[in-house]
């Protein structure tokens, strides 16, 4: 297929799109509290840009999102390992894990705030809380999923069981280790953004549900616009950091040739 | 111990728990291994192992994959890199040593297995089915490969196959075990010189031993019965 010319069809393809929710909310009349007109989104898109208004809260949202990433997934994956590693640890924790597993994270936001406050810290909890399960589950996936075969040629070297976690099971489990990362990273940003909804002082959610009250719908829409690249960039650095980190993954290189 | 080619021609379809026997990953059910005048207790860092499969780590190249043992038995890089490059050149694999395990093919995996075995130095070479995953001629190749290396190296090796013509091509004994209880039911000595062709193959003498190893295994009533 011709790469010039899809692009260029994706963009017109674009163009229609938008002209035709344009035109469609110009000729039915539709009210801006109900569906605002794409050109309605993108003055209030460069009002708040602008101001530095958007910016100042984007920030909130990041900085929330990332450490909870990072705090989440540091957690799941030590804890994974635990489990993955020590028959004694499974047996006495999975229980619990798999028990707070089952129950939506998200119905803890309200919680998180009375015992962490209105500040970024309750935001970072939430986002940690919602991150910490994907890196959970498939550390310990990965790392029960060495190769027999590979196990026993470590054994038939006299490889110690430390031994065979570094140079095997470790390195094994990345592809799955990434996954992880991959949905952690989103559920991050869902997490910080709920946190912000139950109660917060800055951030991005906070700014949705101070736009819901006064109605601004089209205000609402330029943050999901926001959001939406935001997490798309983030997805981005998590699969540019994978590419690099399992160059030697076939199921890699068929995502990197398709 | 004397340098030798064993083929240990397995009736049995528990060969890979014999092979597990010698290198200690399993238990002795009866009796004792010994190597160099020690009894195998337990896995030991003088035996080189080939599996079946190549059982190469795909995050690490082919240099790296041939230094396993070296890390693993912490006997330092630098003493051996140049003996891994040696080997390497020895199975045929020079200027691959960058690639990764994905970027060869079967035979060229297989051989890379056979290097990483050699490189530190092991008195005994365990070959496990080594080439039953290969097609026919890359085998009938590896089989004058290993010829070729062995010659080189002069190690022991207990090799198990279920092809009889390998074994023979092969070996200077064939030992041949029957199915549970695994015991040896004949030892053959083939004394053909060496180097020698895939030609034999098509000699009297070689046809004689194929023809009295299969013997047994048509007395069983048929293969792995």
């Amino acid at each position: 297929m011709n790469r010039a010319r899809n692009v260029g069809l994706s963009v017109i393809l674009f163009i229609a799109l938008v002209s035709v929710w344009e035109a469609g909310v110009r000729v039915l009349q539709v009210p801006q509290f109900i569906l605002p007109a794409p050109s309605k989104v993108a003055e209030a898109l460069w009002r708040g840009l602008v101001s530095g208004v958007y910016i100042e809260h984007l920030y909130y949202t990041l900085v929330s999102t990332v450490l909870g990433f990072l705090l989440g997934s540091a957690l799941g994956f030590g804890l994974g390992t635990g489990v993955a590693m020590s028959r004694r640890f499974e047996f006495f924790l999975y229980p619990y894990i798999v028990m707070f597993q089952s129950l939506p994270k998200i119905a803890l936001a309200p919680l998180i705030v009375i015992w962490f406050g209105l500040g970024l810290s309750s935001k970072i909890v939430n986002a940690a809380l919602v991150a910490f399960f994907p890196l959970l589950v498939n550390t310990i996936a990965g790392l029960k999923s060495a190769d027999e075969e590979r196990v026993n040629l470590m054994r038939s070297l006299a490889a110690s069981e430390k031994q065979i976690f570094w140079m095997l099971r470790l390195p094994n489990a990345l592809p799955f280790v990434m996954a992880g990362l991959d949905v952690a990273m989103i559920f991050a940003l869902i997490g910080a953004i709920v946190g912000e909804f139950v109660g917060a002082k800055h951030g991005l959610g906070m700014l949705i549900q101070s736009m819901n009250f006064t109605m601004d719908v089209s205000g609402q829409f330029s943050v999901l616009l926001i959001l939406s690249v935001v997490g798309l960039i983030l997805n981005r650095c998590i699969s540019l950091i994978r590419k690099r980190v399992l160059f030697w993954d076939p199921s890699e290189k068929e995502k990197v040739e398709a | 111990m004397s340098s030798s080619v064993i083929a240990v021609n397995a009736l049995t379809k528990r060969y890979a728990a014999r092979t597990g026997t010698v290198s200690a990953l399993l238990p002795a059910t009866a009796g004792e291994a010994r190597l160099r005048g020690t009894a195998i207790a337990g896995p030991r860092k003088d035996i080189g192992v080939v599996f079946q499969a190549p059982v190469l780590f795909p995050w690490r190249s082919v240099l790296d994959n041939v230094l396993l043992p070296i890390d693993v038995q912490g006997l330092g890089r630098d003493g051996h890199r140049q003996d891994a490059m040696d080997l390497l050149n020895l199975v045929g694999l020079q200027g691959f040593e960058g690639r990764y395990p994905w970027e060869l093919s079967g035979g060229m995996q297989q051989r890379v297995a056979i290097t990483r075995a050699l490189v530190h130095d092991p008195a005994l070479l365990l070959m496990d089915e080594p080439f039953g995953a290969l097609d026919a001629m890359t085998r009938e190749l590896m089989n004058v490969e290993l010829q070729r290396i062995w010659m080189e190296k002069k190690k022991t090796v207990l090799f198990i196959t279920h092809s009889i013509p390998e074994a023979v091509f092969l070996a200077d004994r064939v030992l041949v075990m029957t199915p549970r209880p695994g015991k040896i039911l004949e030892d053959v000595r083939v004394k053909s010189a060496r180097p020698r062709s895939l030609d034999i193959m098509n000699t009297p003498e070689f046809g004689e031993h194929v023809r009295r190893i299969r013997a047994h295994f048509n007395v069983k009533g048929g293969i792995d019965a």
